[in-house]
């Protein structure tokens, strides 16, 4: 009788399994890694040369082909784990963990670039470096944010634990991203505003439209690829860890 | 209510009775402040200006010292684990922890800033708008800091890597908090403090008891 009650199990609960989901998305890994490859290849090709140079800045507009893919991955990245995290402190599942921890370095990463970028932008354009703009200081919270998490992540040693504790500091974190997101709109100091996804239509031309969201695309599948590959990773790594727990007992593995 | 205040009772005299914790987080305060003129110059004009600026950091500083006291002694000898259990529950636990951190660990840097500003030629009407920042905002650093050493509390180096945390939700109060030196922001600055303040002490309980709970069991 109670075999009928149990629920039957549907994909969600089944991909909870850690050995099901390596199993399930390893054949994706190398369809995305093409994929990504030829999206940059693309647009790489688009950004330099069949896009125009912009009448007052000349060559450096194509560094927004970077930055502005960068910028959005900062806080697409960080969505990605606050979702994660309500994952980890709802239904406990076992791969919001392993996507949480998988996804911290990789936002810190996407963030550095952003401001590094803008920084490399900012210099012939705005003619500085850097400034305490609304968007690039709430940027630069943003990496201390990431990189606190990444720095919490290695200072516990029982990593479910972990998860749970950081699971909650993110969501906590997370009021910084409607702030970056209308930083521009409340100062308006140096950065432009939203010029892409805007009521009246994107503020740019086709031409250096398109090779925008090539670009957009290639950055986000990246993401997407590099995502998977470390959550196999962390998943692995723990697997030795417990046969190495294991071993240290005295059992057989 | 009775075991809310015998709470607060309990974190005073813990903090007043446990070794002059109090005397050395104000004394720490006052040094760090009387360090700048040795590293930027005794230039009067300079120090006024930068003086708002500075004790804000030296408050900021001296209320991240303080937090190791926070959670750190009542993990080690096993009350939180009492703390969780009890009929009180563990979010008014800990506003009654945060309360009286913030009574003996942002209080008397209040009490001691006069000294600070005058050693820093601080004006006397800038003075009473960073006192004013200084109530107003202080208790959404210590609540930022309940809720750093709270996510910390289980690790065993956390005393580090709570500031790391900390730092970055603190901002906008520094941000505010030497804002409202300027006259036409001040009214502004100390609304938005007073605000961010209301929203972070009543938030951090909660937030700190969800941490601590994911932490121990």
């Amino acid at each position: 009788m109670s075999i009928d009650t149990t629920p039957k199990p549907n994909w969600w609960s089944r991909i909870a399994h850690p050995g099901q989901f390596v199993a399930w998305t390893t054949p994706l890994l190398w369809p995305l890694t093409v994929l990504t490859a030829l999206l940059f290849v693309a647009g790489l090709w688009f950004a330099f040369f069949n896009s125009p140079a912009d009448y007052q800045r000349g060559d450096t507009v194509r560094i927004m082909y970077v930055h502005v893919p960068n910028a959005w991955l900062s806080q697409f990245v960080y969505v990605t784990m606050s979702i994660s995290a309500l994952g980890t402190l709802v239904w406990r599942h076992p791969l919001a963990d392993v996507s949480m921890k998988a996804a911290a370095p990789l936002g810190a990463l996407f963030t550095a670039l952003a401001l590094f970028t803008g920084a490399l932008w900012g210099r012939p354009t705005w003619g500085t470096f850097w400034e305490w703009d609304g968007r690039m200081t709430s940027t630069l919270v943003l990496l201390f944010i990431y990189l606190g998490i990444v720095a919490l992540w290695r200072a516990f040693d029982d990593q479910l634990r972990a998860a749970r504790v950081i699971a909650v500091f993110t969501l906590v974190g997370a009021i910084n991203i409607p702030i970056i997101k209308f930083s521009v709109d409340w100062w308006s100091t140096l950065h432009q505003p939203a010029s892409v996804f805007r009521p009246q239509g994107p503020a740019m031309p086709p031409s250096i439209l398109t090779p925008l969201f090539v670009m957009f695309f290639a950055f986000t599948f990246l993401f997407v690829t590099l995502q998977l590959k470390a959550m196999h990773t962390e998943i692995k790594r723990r697997r030795i860890m417990t046969l190495q727990r294991r071993l240290v007992q005295g059992e057989t593995p | 209510m009775s075991a809310f205040w015998a709470m607060l009772r309990r974190e005073l005299r813990l903090a007043l009775r446990g070794g002059g914790n109090v005397l050395t987080l104000v004394l720490f305060f006052v040094i760090v402040g009387a360090i700048v003129p040795f590293a930027v110059g005794p230039d009067r004009v300079l120090l006024a200006r930068i003086a708002p600026g500075m004790i804000w950091i030296a408050a900021f500083l001296a209320m991240l010292l303080g937090l190791d006291h926070l959670f750190g002694p009542d993990h080690e000898d096993g009350s939180l684990v009492l703390l969780r259990q009890a009929e009180l529950p563990l979010g008014a636990a800990i506003a009654a922890k945060l309360i009286a951190h913030w009574l003996v660990s942002a209080l008397p840097l209040i009490v001691a800033s006069p000294f600070l500003a005058m050693l820093l030629a601080m004006e006397a009407e800038t003075y009473w708008r960073i006192l004013a920042s200084l109530l107003l905002g202080t208790p959404a650093l210590a609540a930022f800091g309940a809720v750093g050493a709270a996510v910390t509390v289980a690790v065993r180096r956390g005393g580090l890597i709570a500031p790391i945390l900390i730092a970055p939700l603190s901002i906008p109060v520094l941000i505010f908090g030497v804002g409202s030196v300027t006259a036409s922001q001040s009214g502004a600055a100390l609304l938005f403090l007073a605000a961010l303040s209301l929203m972070a002490v009543a938030m951090a309980p909660f937030v700190a008891a969800l941490a601590i709970n994911s932490a121990e069991d």
